[in-house]
């Protein structure tokens, strides 16, 4: 017994070390392994606080600019009132009533990150706003990620930028799907894998979510076709997709809810498996 | 009193400051800001309580994880550093380390350099290494790594060129 508390005295500086480090790779590895599983996050009140603060700074330096988004969204907005008021009017044939209810919370980023393999982006707006895990967020441009973390008055969102997500997508003429995912290397590019080698594409082509996702509603914009490369072994193609948006700056988000998840979830859920 | 620790703590405040509101908001071409937090390493008193640095560096690292969302990464770095740091500062300064005499706020020589490349280097390159943790992207570990070790390097430097020394 002596022995080993003179042990654990000789030792006390090593093995704290070692406790700490211990406690620092467990966070490392659960952040690598699982999705969704940064422990330690921003979404808390003291680093929304702070990233709150710097940002309602560096807002006054892009007055002008959001202005002139705002403006410009306005402006699609009212062209697709003044244009289309019989087909707003008309129900969508493929939407049975209350089946697809979609909420719109408007939200801000207050810390932007696009230069890691996983970026988390930090948001004003949290529960006491209505947001809640796996809701998608947009902007004018197109998406932009999904909710991961949530607290009262802050969440993380986990970017498009992530190299361990992915989104169901499809061409916008044809309604050929595949998933959106990003390769880590360029933030102005995602990559749209296992769409099949029948969809006939072409450079250019507009890429937008597929109905199968249940976080966005349909036909949101993602980007247009850059690159396509040929899998030899699948027939699959893969193709660069460049994003609409500009993931390096991004301000006023819309969060959107979708009504009807829960729903779809347990009916998913009581299928037998495959 | 402890006035290494009262001290200690204010530089630990400062510093987690300064890098949140002004030198994560750099950005040079895009990804890169540099990490002037482990400054608070660098800078702990060479004869002062050896635990209580390994802790306040743990929650340095863990503060700055909070902040980036980047899992524990920067805990692993920092905590590395603080570990290793008799080890440097016996490499860099040689003998006269064994004497306590050091200071490195004292006076630029090649030795601080050396510490500081080492130092910097040893925190990024576990850094980048466990935040994109992908064999495949090696050159893109090793390119990232290096242009922030620089930029990281440089920016400690002037530091602590500013930094004037405290005369008794």
């Amino acid at each position: 017994m002596q022995q080993v508390l003179n042990f654990l005295q000789k030792n006390s500086y090593k093995m704290l070390f070692f406790l700490l480090l211990a406690v620092a790779f467990r966070l490392t590895i659960q952040s690598h392994s699982l999705q969704q599983s940064v422990y330690v996050n921003s979404s808390n009140e003291v680093s929304g606080f702070v990233y709150e603060k710097t940002n309602n700074i560096k807002e006054y330096f892009a007055l002008k600019k959001t202005n002139q988004a705002l403006v410009v969204e306005n402006q699609k907005l009212k062209e697709l009132l003044f244009n289309k008021k019989d087909t707003l009017l008309k129900p969508d044939s493929f939407t049975f009533v209350g089946v697809k209810e979609y909420k719109v919370i408007a939200g801000k980023v207050i810390k932007n990150s696009f230069n890691k393999q996983q970026n988390y982006l930090t948001l004003k707006g949290g529960a006491s706003q209505g947001v809640k895990t796996d809701m998608g967020v947009i902007n004018q441009y197109g998406i932009v990620g999904k909710i991961s973390k949530t607290s009262a008055n802050y969440s993380t969102v986990t970017s498009i930028l992530f190299t361990q997500e992915k989104t169901n997508a499809k061409l916008k003429n044809s309604n050929h799907f595949g998933s959106i995912t990003w390769n880590g290397k360029n933030m102005g590019y995602v990559q749209l894998i296992e769409l099949p080698r029948l969809a006939t594409i072409t450079k250019g082509d507009t890429i937008v979510t597929g109905g199968h996702s249940k976080i966005y509603p349909e036909n949101i914009p993602i980007g247009t076709i850059d690159k396509v490369y040929i899998d030899r072994v699948t027939n699959y193609y893969t193709v660069d997709v460049r994003l609409f948006n500009d993931m390096s700056n991004l301000g006023n988000v819309y969060i959107i809810d979708n009504k009807s998840k829960t729903e779809l979830q347990t009916l998913e859920q009581s299928l037998p498996n495959e | 009193m402890n006035s290494y620790l009262l001290i200690s703590i204010l530089r630990f405040t400062v510093l987690f400051l300064a890098q949140v509101w002004l030198f994560n908001n750099i950005e040079f071409w895009g990804f890169l800001n540099p990490f002037v937090y482990i400054l608070y390493v660098l800078l702990y008193p060479v004869n002062a309580n050896k635990s209580f640095l390994l802790i306040s560096s743990f929650f340095m690292g863990l503060l700055m994880d909070m902040f980036f969302n980047t899992g524990g990464v920067h805990t692993t770095a920092t905590l590395v550093l603080a570990y290793i740091r008799p080890t440097l500062f016996r490499f860099a300064y040689g003998v006269s380390y064994e004497y306590n005499t050091i200071k490195i706020t004292d006076k630029f020589t090649s030795e601080t350099f050396i510490l500081v490349l080492l130092s910097v280097g040893i925190h990024h390159f576990i850094l980048y290494n466990l935040e994109i943790f992908k064999i495949a992207l090696l050159w893109d570990i090793l390119w990232k790594s290096i242009a922030n070790i620089v930029l990281t390097t440089t920016t400690v430097i002037l530091i602590l060129l500013f930094l004037k020394p405290t005369k008794r």
